[in-house]
């Protein structure tokens, strides 16, 4: 492990819950930068390269999350992504459900509850970090 | 011009190439459908033959013959019955007994036409059995799309009702391990914004209400001469203490009668939802107009702000469920989404309408119409 602090995007459009998540992660010792939407994540995508990034699924758009993650991981192919979601488990929305999105292009390598405890949550970014 | 696939099943080579002369030119068109049928036409000479092609292409309608050399017509249907194929049965038959036209019908036969037939009754019974089919078949995507909807507006709402318990159970979490300090005074901000979500959630709630009300349009309505004046008075009064803090100035013109034969609750809500929007979207010190206009057979009213307006492309959805405009500008402002999506629905009941105009950092005018009686 390099000495260097690992670098974490996190975009979602609840101010609210992307306070919480920030300083959630960085208690957990991790450099992170936040994006309040798709859009703005798009912007920070352009000029620096994260170790790690954790979107929200549902915000300009319903599938905004899948968006960006087909995008972030053609641009940074190594990078590992989270999709962060409130609605997925009551309701199995937009995995399945979405005809005109299929799964197979969805490219996001875990797909969390919103709500996580910490712990679940470090060792989650431990494990794709392989720290 | 759309193709409707004909399977002809009948052992007389005369019938079929009889059936096939006179489709085969023949279109059929009704003024609700969106465009005319014409005749594609396949020929068997055995039910055997019919199902082989049956089970490997699309059909839409079966000419029937019931007595044929091997297996007979009415096997065949049951056949079509069991396989729950998407298709229209016509019988053609020349010796139709009762016993075999109740069976038939109970099997799902569409029709029945006696042979011989004119070319006139067939290009008749065609035109009934197209009409049908293409009844059912609107039916039945019509009430897919419907779950579609339903189902898409439920997840919405636990999507947008699960996020404010997520901000403030996170809240909790972080004051109950003390991250940011022992003294509850470090935890004011959030604590504010805590109250913030959990009020965005009472009013989400009450939109809720709102709309169920009108979508399962049992509510009994109260129509009684009403003063619209009277009613945007009451809308400006419960906003004045947020309009106070943001230095808005609201005023309201009638011009004429503001009397409408209508049901105070529902216009309450009406604008209650323009006039919060009117402060809610405005800048600090700007100004929002109410004016109510008597013009005849209608009333008009108008609802202008002075705040950051709404773009060309947003004016499209913003009377649908859910919809909230994010950007900079708009991303401290709570709102469910509900609120013009309801009162366009309201205004409905009423044949009124409503439309916007709007000019980016000049302001939005919502306009509404409703005719008198």
């Amino acid at each position: 492990m390099s000495n260097q602090k690992k670098l974490i995007l996190i975009a979602d459009d609840d101010a609210d819950y992307l306070f919480q998540l920030e300083s959630m992660v960085k208690t957990l010792g991790f450099e992170v930068i936040t994006a309040d939407g798709q859009q703005n994540a798009e912007q920070l995508l352009e000029k620096v390269k994260p170790d790690l990034a954790i979107f929200d699924l549902m915000m300009e758009t319903e599938d905004s999350g899948f968006l960006l993650a087909y995008k972030a991981r053609k641009k940074y192919p190594e990078m590992p992504i989270i999709i962060a979601s409130a609605a997925t488990a009551e309701t199995g929305y937009s995995f399945d459900m979405h005809n005109n999105h299929d799964s197979d292009w969805i490219k996001a390598d875990l797909y969390l509850e919103k709500g996580i405890r910490s712990d679940q949550l470090h060792r989650e970014i431990n494990k794709l970090l392989k720290l | 011009m759309a193709t409707l696939q004909v399977l002809v099943v009948d052992d007389e080579p005369g019938i079929r190439s009889g059936i096939n002369r006179i489709l085969a030119s023949y279109t059929v068109g009704f003024p609700f459908m969106e465009e005319d049928f014409e005749f594609s036409l396949i020929d068997a000479a055995t039910g055997e033959e019919a199902i082989e092609i049956l089970n490997n292409q699309p059909i839409d309608i079966v000419l029937l013959d019931n007595k044929l050399p091997g297996m007979d017509g009415m096997e065949v249907l049951a056949y079509i019955k069991n396989q729950k194929f998407d298709l229209d049965v016509m019988m053609i038959t020349s010796y139709a007994s009762l016993e075999l036209a109740i069976k038939a019908t109970r099997d799902g036969a569409y029709n029945f036409m006696p042979k011989p037939f004119t070319p006139q009754e067939l290009r008749s019974s065609i035109d009934n059995v197209s009409k049908h089919l293409y009844l059912k078949r609107m039916t039945r995507k019509m009430q897919e799309e419907g779950k579609q909807i339903r189902f898409q507006f439920l997840s919405v709402m636990s999507h947008e009702l699960k996020s404010p318990i997520n901000a403030v159970e996170g809240y909790l979490k972080m004051m109950q391990e003390k991250q940011f300090g022992d003294k509850v005074d470090d935890y004011d901000k959030m604590i504010d914004r805590s109250l913030a979500r959990l009020r965005g959630m009472r009013n989400l709630i009450m939109d809720l209400l709102d709309l169920t009300k009108i979508e399962s349009g049992k509510k009994q309505r109260k129509l009684r001469d009403t003063n619209l004046s009277d009613i945007a008075q009451m809308a400006m009064d419960t906003m004045e203490p947020y309009a106070i803090q943001r230095s808005v100035r609201m005023k309201l013109s009638v011009i004429g009668s503001s009397m409408l034969l209508s049901d105070p609750d529902e216009m309450e809500i009406v604008f209650n939802n323009l006039i919060s929007n009117a402060v809610k979207y405005n800048i600090d010190g700007g100004k929002v107009n109410v004016s109510i206009e008597d013009n005849r057979n209608e009333i008009i009213i108008k609802v202008t702000d002075t705040g950051i307006g709404i773009s060309k492309e947003d004016q499209e959805q913003i009377f649908e469920d859910f919809v909230r405009i994010k950007n900079n500008q708009t991303k401290e402002i709570t709102g469910s989404g509900l609120g013009l999506s309801i009162t366009k629905k309201m205004l409905a009941q009423y044949n009124g309408t409503i439309e916007v105009s709007s000019v980016a950092d000049e302001g939005t005018t919502f306009t509404v119409k409703i005719p008198k009686q």
